[in-house]
């Protein structure tokens, strides 16, 4: 599905990413792991398509396609989902109105009918349900006065509602107290099946506890340094990263 | 970083879709302005003796004032002898009905949506419409006047009541105001005038389209709205004009005059012709509106969206004299390109428990600069009198301005005044996240701006808050590819 080959970026000439290969798979989980400034974040913002980031080296294909060349609101359509680390408020925007312009638009690109006003009616409580977010959130301006738990539930709802064919949650678990992530954990399980890859990004053990990935994987300085299961998460939280850039430090001396 | 102001850029260019001339037969008195021009346009207009005294006194008064040079927009000076102060579409007879109407007026109005023919309206929404300086059709007029509702253009109103005319006409905006005042005072041409009777609750929108047609023409329109006690009228007004290299003037003036428990509600979409990206062209907008809460418990509201002009001085302002009175003024400004805005409005408290709201929205987009400008004045006798008022600025790209210039008088101890601004940019982050759920950026835009009006938007009768909304669109629609 996704197939990340060799990718350099920079921003502002600075070089964060060296050379990252990744493949993922249908229906499969991934979680990155790292430090800070690894280049965690900026991975998922060049695979959404943030414009400040230049792509210096390599390529990405997404169901085929040459991913670099589509823009942010194509890669959207054709599936991609990037649940934020910090989501946006566009005040005097409600968040149904808000998602129901992106399905729209979503549905134009893949030539079909704007939904009706029943048929949306009846998607959104079913995808409520889902992820326990309450109503009232929804008629609220997106993101304007939400707390950080409210904002993360929103991102899953939105995902929700939108199906993407694989998602990117971008540090979805920081910010939240025990309770909430443990709803949103349970929101993005119920959203997996064998179509939908999901790419966890994380500091945190926590998370992939409730989720269990596929594959886990380390990035340190921008490079992928160790990929595993999910025994690699757990090894992490016990030793640090420091165990990590240990054994770099050992290979780069030899 | 630079894409992203590209794409803003794009976005906020429009095309303007009512830039069409209609090829109509015109009479038009020659450029220039001196008494006998308004000599002229009273006879042409077969005015009473007492009206074209008026109007040379105010003629007399504007000779001797000034242009202002307070408000935050730059012209170059205008050349007031190279105007036509009247141009009016040749009548081949008196008009019986709407189906007499010359066809090509007909059509142009079509093309604007604005259907004159009263059975294909949906809506009841009773129309005047003015082109270039006379009114050239009223519908719903004999429903209304049944009801005792007068709704007619300002000519007819001179004609068929003077006494009505002659005891408001002046009253809220006298004819020595301002400079623009007078000189609308010397040479106003039509406009419309509503009188609604004691108790009555006019049982529809009454509305006003002003389009502007003839080159070189000004618009110096006048439109007086009565409500007597306990009576309540909502109207709207809505004005294009063609796309021309040359700026064109428009200086109207609007007087509203609220009694005892009576309420107006007067709305504006206003959208004439804002010049070329270049700031080429344009109408020059300076009008003085005002209206006084005169009776006890009245109240007067003030919403405008204004997307179009080259230049808008405009000031829609409540003198709250009546006890418990209430004024409120809700306004968006959009201006894009080359535009300026100075706008905003005053409130005058001098009534006990009177109460002001004010919520301006305004948004710059291109190289345009928009200027807020407010006085909130608290009289020595207006005890407990309240104002609230909000300014937010929506900044698109960075070469625009946005400008708050609030005057806060009080004379009153126990008068509570409370103002608040926010300035904030249309972010690439927002844009980013509406566009990450596949939203392009030209709709993003549109959702955001429409978003940040919401509060103004609400207040439009349902009939026009659509078509704003659509304005709003429109006016920041590109072409990304």
């Amino acid at each position: 599905m996704l197939s990340i080959k060799n990718i350099h970026a920079s921003v502002e000439g600075k070089q964060i990413l060296k050379g990252i290969d990744l493949e993922v798979k249908a229906g499969e989980v991934h979680a990155i792991m790292g430090p800070n400034g690894s280049g965690k974040s900026t991975l998922a913002s060049i695979l959404a398509g943030r414009e400040e980031y230049e792509i210096t080296e390599g390529s990405v294909s997404f169901l085929g396609k040459d991913m670099l060349e589509l823009s942010p609101e194509d890669r959207a359509r054709e599936g991609l989902f990037l649940a934020f680390q910090y989501p946006v408020e566009i005040p005097g925007v409600s968040t149904t109105n808000f998602i129901k312009t992106a399905l729209n638009e979503k549905r134009k690109y893949h030539g079909q009918q704007p939904l009706d006003a029943v048929s949306f009616l009846k998607l959104m409580k079913e995808k409520m349900q889902l992820v326990e977010i309450d109503k009232s959130l929804l008629t609220r301006s997106i993101n304007e006065g939400f707390s950080g738990g409210e904002k993360k539930r929103n991102e899953i709802f939105q995902m929700a509602m939108l199906e993407p064919k694989l998602a990117i949650l971008d540090e979805t678990d920081s910010g939240l107290d025990i309770d909430a992530l443990r709803i949103v954990a349970n929101g993005v399980n119920k959203l997996r099946n064998n179509e939908r890859a999901i790419i966890v990004i994380t500091h945190y053990q926590r998370l992939l506890d409730y989720l269990q990935p596929d594959f886990v994987h380390v990035l340190v300085n921008g490079r992928i340094v160790k990929s595993g299961t999910k025994e690699l998460a757990l090894e992490l939280e016990e030793k640090g990263y420091d165990f990590i850039k240990d054994e770099l430090s050992l290979a780069e001396a030899v | 970083m630079k894409e992203e102001l590209d794409v803003l850029e794009q976005t906020v260019s429009s095309d303007y879709k009512y830039g069409f001339v209609t090829d109509i037969d015109t009479d038009v008195v020659p450029k220039g302005l001196n008494e006998d021009v308004i000599r002229i346009i009273s006879e042409k207009k077969n005015e009473p003796e007492w009206m074209l005294n008026w109007r040379l006194k105010a003629y007399a008064h504007w000779l001797k004032m000034e242009e202002p040079e307070w408000a935050n927009v730059h012209y170059p000076p205008i050349n007031f002898q190279d105007v036509i102060y009247y141009a009016a579409p040749k009548k081949k007879k008196q008009l019986g009905s709407l189906d007499e109407v010359d066809p090509e007026l007909l059509k142009t109005f079509d093309k604007l949506g604005i259907s004159l023919s009263e059975q294909k309206r949906l809506s009841g929404v009773a129309v005047d419409v003015v082109m270039d300086s006379v009114s050239v059709a009223t519908s719903f007029k004999k429903q209304l006047s049944e009801i005792g509702v007068i709704f007619c253009s300002m000519s007819e109103a001179i004609q068929n009541h003077p006494d009505l005319v002659k005891k408001y006409l002046g009253s809220v905006v006298p004819m020595t105001d301002n400079y623009f005042a007078a000189l609308n005072s010397a040479v106003f041409t039509d406009g419309s005038f509503c009188f609604i009777p004691k108790g009555v609750r006019c049982p529809m929108e009454l509305s006003t389209y002003f389009r502007i047609n003839t080159l070189g023409s000004g618009q110096f329109e006048r439109t007086l709205i009565i409500a007597e006690d306990e009576a309540y009228v909502s109207y709207l007004e809505g004005c294009t004009a063609p796309m021309r290299d040359e700026n064109q003037l428009h200086a109207a003036v609007v007087e509203l005059v609220a009694h005892n428990k009576s309420e107006i509600k007067y709305s504006t979409v206003q959208n004439w012709y804002p010049g070329d990206e270049n700031g080429k062209g344009g109408i020059y907008n300076f009008v003085t509106k005002r209206g006084i809460c005169q009776g006890n418990d009245s109240k007067i509201s003030w919403t405008q969206v204004e997307t179009g002009s080259a230049i808008t001085w405009k000031y829609p302002s409540v003198i709250l004299k009546g006890d418990n009175s209430i004024g409120e003024f809700y306004s968006v400004a959009l201006t894009n390109h080359m535009q300026q805005a100075d706008t905003g409005t005053k409130m005058i408290h001098i009534g006990k428990n009177t109460k002001s709201r004010i919520v301006s929205k305004g948004i710059s987009a291109g190289k345009s600069q928009n200027s807020y400008r407010g006085l909130v004045r608290a009289g020595k006798n207006a005890i407990n009198a309240r104002n609230y008022s909000q300014c937010d600025s929506l900044l698109l790209g960075d070469k625009c301005g946005a400008h708050t210039f609030p005057y806060i008088e009080s004379k009153n101890k126990t008068a509570i005044i409370e103002h608040e601004a926010t300035t904030s940019k249309i972010g690439e982050d927002q844009l980013f996240y509406c566009r990450q759920r596949g939203i392009d950026a030209e709709t993003a835009v549109a959702l955001i701006v429409t978003g940040f009006a919401k509060e103004v938007m609400n207040q439009l009768p349902m009939e026009f808050a659509v078509e704003a909304q659509k304005l709003l669109a429109i006016s920041l629609e590109g072409s990304v590819g």
